[in-house]
């Protein structure tokens, strides 16, 4: 069976399984908005079945002033400010890290936490501050290189923490109750890291349903079809090739032990108790919020920009009034844009033609 | 998020491994999954092994760049 | 004459003299260069009352060299392809260089003595040419500047504008190779790639590919910047027409399919050097690809999709599972994602 046949026999148990139904599932990971929209999978789906973006791209979560507070450091002259290639274009209130990289200032961009170590263990007269992004599968990663900088007496080195949990937002999208959900897709590598188990909340305090899908074609399509057949809200992995009830324990110790739980400020959600990760007591000496004082000035969000309640799921994109017109993945006005995994570039880079 | 790929683990020094998938090759942290040995593949987020893969699972996703090897005249030139 | 390039090089006096013939001429030494005249002078192209096609490139890469190539083989490479996409045979190529002091002079002899072979390969002089010499710290070591002016050797016209509805769109080969190269070569993201970038010149390619095919290759273009895409892009805006392509047909090389995979980036957006896109009317499409998978340049080469009515002035295209989406030019720098 070549994998065009595997889909459309998936899309046609999936058309079955909603017949007659109206669905909404939610997908709460930037990987999967991607996947889904490169592959143009909404063309398979059955009418009636509606497959929102939630808030699971972690660079469109960041809050406006977060992301002035990395432009902030950029500006300071000692310092080499690393970051994952996905925060580059992201329009703070009056710049962006590119932006300040043409104007002189020093900024780089990394693939691991590793890399930026090894540029501090390189410059010793230099400071270099890694710009902390993404959620439970990043932040483990971006953990081990602060251990191994402690561990090497790599002193030069910082992270500006701004991860955040994923279990949060979902309950607090839940609890605000303005889009009705019938099932998520639950992120296939946060998951990785913090087992299934820890979506149990989703069907014990909320009657929701949910299924842990892989990023393959097929992988989502089946996932769809988990949620679309399950007899009473459960949740499931259909990807267990990478996924376990209980996760990486060592990975979640890591976190434990590197971070603590602190208050976060989401983009369209606005702040989250204990949503996201602070630099724990043990390891405060590679925080950068305490190492350098910044001035990031008032943040500001942009007029017109309707982030927020695209994050939410109450709005697809396109019912943005700014959506392919003033703001393009050529102009971004917001986050939703300029992240490749935003549901709002996802959905204009691979729409289909009408 | 995230983007995370199957590689496979060819030579192990300490905590870091050496990975490689369809002839790219880096380094990997293994702090994350201490119990990976050479020839286990293992899914690599940011520079990291973040799980110990499946190998049975793994090798049906690996299958697609097997299949463009077998098309590939110039696969086994160094 | 010292081993590193000084700013004394560059000022047209003995020492910029002494350059040119120990390190520009005794590579690219011919019959139009050699008098080292200000112009090099061309005979017979204007009296065959065929087309010229003209070019220039500039060209900057870091690191200088790289798996397959460096920027000498680029700059030649590069203006004979351009020349090529005329449907032109090149006759001449000049080249300006700008280097930067401090240079090795046995770096500059090694980028030479590419440019040289890669001349070589597609039978075109180097006829003139010209140095300055920068203030160490500009330049990143070298920059070069190719002209190219070439013989149209057919009488139809090769131009967006000359596509039909129903003309076929071939590839030479696998795409994102030469991005991969360089990437690896610098060093960036601690990878090592186990292949070389794909930059070639094409014109012996071209010139099969219009043996077989006559008027009915319509469309010549090389994939450079901004990959795949953007040549089909430009091709459905030109055109006025669309263009409909089958994803599983495009030609990609494992560790490309990786280094993708691993950081995020979109294959039919990387760089090339050595790829051309063409667009044939249908009846002779199979005789130009196999006319252009028996050269060496072109054994991957494949029939990728169709320009087609619908659409117009767009790109569509179709996944392995019969989904469709539009292929936009890429925005801004190539960046990698974690996420």
């Amino acid at each position: 069976m070549t994998e065009r046949d595997k889909i459309e026999a998936a899309a046609a148990e999936l058309a079955e399984a909603a017949a007659g139904r109206s669905l909404t599932y939610m997908e709460v990971c930037g990987t999967h908005t991607m996947a889904i929209a490169r592959h143009g999978l909404r063309q398979l789906l059955p009418p009636g079945l509606r497959l929102v973006s939630g808030p699971g791209c972690p660079v469109c979560v960041t809050a406006i002033g977060d992301i002035d507070r990395a432009v902030a450091l950029a500006a300071l002259p000692d310092v080499i400010l690393t970051t994952f290639g996905d925060l580059m274009r992201v329009p703070a209130s009056r710049s962006t890290l590119a932006d300040e990289r043409a104007g002189g200032s020093q900024v780089r961009v990394v693939y691991s936490a590793f890399e930026a170590v090894e540029l501090a263990a390189a410059e010793p007269d230099r400071e270099v501050v890694l710009v902390g992004i993404g959620f439970e599968t990043t932040a483990p990663t971006v953990a081990a290189g602060i251990i191994a900088a402690k561990e090497r007496g790599v002193k030069n080195f910082s992270v500006l923490s701004l991860h955040k949990t994923m279990p949060a937002p979902m309950r607090a999208l839940l609890d605000a109750g303005e889009t009705p959900l019938d099932g998520f897709i639950l992120p296939g590598h946060v998951s990785v890291i913090t087992g299934a188990d820890a979506f149990d909340f989703l069907a014990d305090d909320y009657g929701v349903g949910g299924v842990v899908a892989g990023f393959e074609p097929d992988d989502v399509v089946r996932g769809l079809l988990a949620l679309a057949t399950q007899e009473r809200p459960a949740i499931q992995i259909e990807y267990s090739r990478a996924v376990t009830p209980e996760g990486n324990r060592v990975a979640q110790e890591v976190i434990e032990r590197v971070f603590e739980p602190c208050d976060a400020d989401w983009r369209g959600l606005g702040p989250i108790p204990g949503s996201g990760l602070a630099l724990s007591p043990e390891f405060r000496d590679f925080d950068a919020a305490e190492r350098f004082e910044i001035d990031p000035g008032e943040p500001v969000e942009p007029k017109g920009c309707r982030c927020g309640d695209v994050l939410r799921g109450l709005i697809d994109p396109s019912e943005c009034a700014l959506f392919g017109t003033r703001c393009t993945p050529e102009t971004p006005v917001g986050a939703c844009m300029v992240s490749s995994e935003g549901a709002c570039a996802a959905h204009y880079r691979y729409r289909d033609l009408t | 998020m995230c983007l995370a790929i199957p590689m496979q683990i060819t030579a192990v020094e300490g905590d870091t491994a050496t990975i490689e998938l369809g002839g790219v090759t880096r380094r990997a942290s293994l702090m994350l999954v201490p119990g990976a040995d050479v020839g286990d593949y293992v899914l690599v987020h940011a520079g990291c092994a973040i799980t110990v893969l499946d190998e049975r699972e793994a090798q049906e996703r690996l299958e697609l760049f097997a299949e463009l090897e077998e098309c590939d005249p110039e696969a086994d030139e160094p | 004459m010292s081993d590193r390039i000084l700013i004394g090089h560059g000022s047209g006096g003995r020492q910029y003299r002494d350059l040119v013939d120990q390190v520009f001429v005794r590579h690219f030494s011919n019959p139009l260069l050699d008098p080292l005249d200000d112009a090099a002078t061309l005979t017979g192209a204007c009296a065959s009352g065929r087309r010229l096609a003209f070019t220039t490139d500039a060209h900057v890469v870091r690191p200088l060299k790289f798996p397959g190539g460096d920027i000498g083989r680029l700059a030649v490479a590069g203006t004979v392809n351009d020349v090529a996409t005329a449907a032109a045979r090149p006759l001449a190529l000049a080249a300006a260089f700008v280097i930067e002091e401090g240079l090795p002079v046995g770096e500059l002899e090694e980028i030479c003595a590419s440019m040289a072979a890669t001349a070589r390969e597609a039978d075109v002089p180097i006829a003139t040419g010209d140095t300055k010499v920068v203030e160490r710290g500009l330049a990143d070591g070298l920059y070069i500047t190719t002209t190219g002016i070439g013989e149209v050797v057919v009488d139809h016209e090769v131009s967006p504008r000359a596509v039909r509805e129903g003309d076929l769109v071939l590839l030479s080969g696998t795409i994102g190779d030469h991005s991969a190269a360089v990437l690896a070569a610098r060093g960036e993201f601690k990878l090592e790639i186990v292949i070389e970038s794909d930059c070639a010149p094409l014109w012996s390619l071209v010139e099969a590919a219009l043996e077989a095919g006559g008027e009915e290759v319509r469309f010549l273009r090389d994939a450079t910047r901004g990959g795949l895409t953007t040549v089909l892009v430009e091709l459905a805006e030109s055109s006025g027409l669309g263009v409909a392509v089958e994803e599983e047909a495009i030609p990609l090389s494992p560790p490309v399919r990786a280094v993708c995979e691993l950081l995020g980036y979109d294959p039919l957006t990387l760089a090339n050097e050595g790829k051309m896109v063409m667009a044939v009317g249908p009846e002779r499409a199979d005789a130009v690809l196999e006319a252009v998978k028996r050269h060496p340049l072109g054994s991957r080469a494949a029939l990728i999709g169709e320009v087609v009515s619908d659409h117009p002035g767009r790109v569509a295209m179709r996944t392995p599972f019969g989904t469709r989406r539009v292929l936009d030019m890429p925005v801004g720098e190539l960046l990698p994602r974690i996420c």
